[in-house]
């Protein structure tokens, strides 16, 4: 087993990271569409999506069967099962893996939930050391309000009602968040993350998060040739001069 | 009284909160088929008997993951760190909600496997073994580990009696020999490897499983009886 930091694989590993409202998930999808595009083989891995676990960690929520510890390791078991077969394959076959949530939303949840900080670092070390990190970060209010206005309910966990900080669930969720947020802030420098603003227009937000990944691309190799190379190597053709034209501006 | 100790850190913050374990925590360790729930079988009506309230726990048992767990070896896709963790959450998940609570109210909580088969079958499987040992660094260090001991050569003949090879008993997810037989002899060797290894380092009192079953129930009986709370 390769520990983090250890494994060396040809393809990259980029991930988002960032309260729930951040904007994280927008920037990483616009990320892969331009990836493809741009002829590279992607390959993309969501937070609590592996077909082997996700049923139990939902019957264990629903329940609430879950005490910090086990939800913390349900999720890392979520996670192993991800980069066993989404993450460490498509790395090894030279892909380009995106990942929205990576092991610093379990540390920031998990310490958040009062779970110790060195045991839950422990649990992932089986996990692939990311290209680059992003971290969106963005003010509490904001993120509050685009996750508050428009939504009916906060589930159980989602709003940390586990940890008894408050019986009301938006007030529980807030104070959840801000301890959430402190662990990101905290992890900026131990994992070297990229902090981006996420209060930025969209496009610029984007434009700059590709600026940032280009010189990571350089010897990664693409399935063809970007869509939009193809589509200037066309539109040259077609307006390259005739034989025709040629000999009549000699005439001329 | 189980003391708070720990191998590792004490994830669970028991230390913090005072917490006071008037019960006993006592372990059976050895590799599979050696005969520990027909040892445990016999040891609860004779802890009963005498008066003391027990619970008993093994693998796979945990209300969270344990259904979770048996479909996911049903399948073909698990690999063999998601394996290791799926048994360590359903560790935790009954040493959280049923280990820990039995101690606290003063039973005998007989285990049929630890943390110990966990590591072994991990390390076995090509875990890194600080990594794994760093997980369970959060069990509490039991009053008292049985290890029943046995050879590979020994252990064949119960295996087969017993209904043969199993899949997972063989290594067989790793492929560890030609056929069932082959992968299960150098699965076991390896395992009780580990097994002899960690006897030294984790206290383990070791009993010669070779014996038959009324003389080992007997040798760990007069082991047992003066960790129990006396009057």
């Amino acid at each position: 087993m390769e520990t983090y930091g250890r494994h060396e694989y040809p393809g990259r590993l980029f991930i988002v990271e960032g309260v729930d409202g951040s904007g994280k998930s927008t920037q990483i999808a616009l990320l892969r569409q331009w990836l493809i595009s741009e002829g590279y083989t992607v390959f993309f891995s969501e937070w609590n999506s592996s077909p082997l676990v996700k049923k139990t960690t939902s019957r264990g929520k629903k329940k609430q069967l879950l005490t910090p510890t086990t939800f913390s390791l349900i999720h890392a078991t979520d996670f192993a099962d991800r980069t066993e077969h989404d993450i460490i394959p498509p790395l090894k076959a030279g892909a380009i893996v995106l990942a929205d949530r990576y092991i610093y939303t379990a540390f920031a949840r998990d310490v958040a939930r009062n779970v110790d900080r060195q045991w839950v670092r422990e649990l992932y070390q089986f996990a692939v050391k990311p290209t680059m990190a992003f971290y969106y970060r963005v003010p509490l209010e904001v993120s509050l309000s685009r996750i508050l206005t428009g939504r009916s309910e906060l589930k159980y966990y989602e709003a940390g009602m586990d940890l008894g900080l408050s019986n009301d669930p938006a007030e529980s969720f807030k104070l959840f968040q801000q301890r959430i947020v402190n662990e990101y802030e905290a992890m900026v420098d131990e994992f070297d993350l990229t902090v981006m603003d996420a209060t930025l227009p969209i496009p610029e937000q984007q434009r700059r998060m590709r600026t940032l990944i280009r010189p990571y691309l350089q010897s990664v190799r693409r399935i063809r040739t970007s869509a939009q190379d193809s589509a200037w190597a066309g539109l040259a053709r077609e307006m390259r001069p005739s034989h025709a034209d040629l000999q009549g501006r000699h005439r001329g | 009284m189980t003391r708070l100790e720990f191998y590792g850190i004490d994830a669970i913050h028991l230390k913090e909160r005072d917490e006071i374990l008037p019960g006993r925590l006592i372990v059976i360790e050895g590799t599979d088929g050696v005969g520990r729930s027909t040892q445990l079988h016999l040891l609860r009506p004779w802890l009963e008997s005498s008066g003391y309230a027990v619970v008993d726990t093994e693998m796979t048992r945990s209300e969270l993951i344990g259904a979770g767990l048996k479909q996911a070896k049903e399948g073909h896709t698990l690999g063999p760190i998601t394996l290791n963790l799926f048994y360590a959450t359903d560790f935790v998940d009954r040493f959280e909600s049923l280990i820990l609570p039995a101690l606290r109210a003063g039973f005998i909580v007989l285990t049929d496997r630890y943390i110990y088969s966990l590591m072994a079958r991990a390390i076995v499987r090509g875990a890194d073994p600080l990594w794994i040992r760093s997980i369970y660094g959060l069990a509490l260090i039991p009053d008292a580990i049985f290890y029943l001991r046995i050879s590979v050569d020994d252990l064949i003949p119960r295996v087969l009696q017993r209904g043969g090879f199993d899949h997972w008993e063989s290594g067989m997810d790793m492929k560890m020999g030609g056929d069932l037989f082959d992968s299960f002899v150098n699965y076991q060797t390896r395992l009780l490897e580990q097994f002899d290894a960690m006897a030294g380092e984790y206290g383990f009192e070791v009993i010669d499983a070779v014996q038959p079953v009324e003389r080992i129930v007997e040798q760990l009986k007069e082991r047992m009886f003066p960790l129990l709370p006396q009057g």
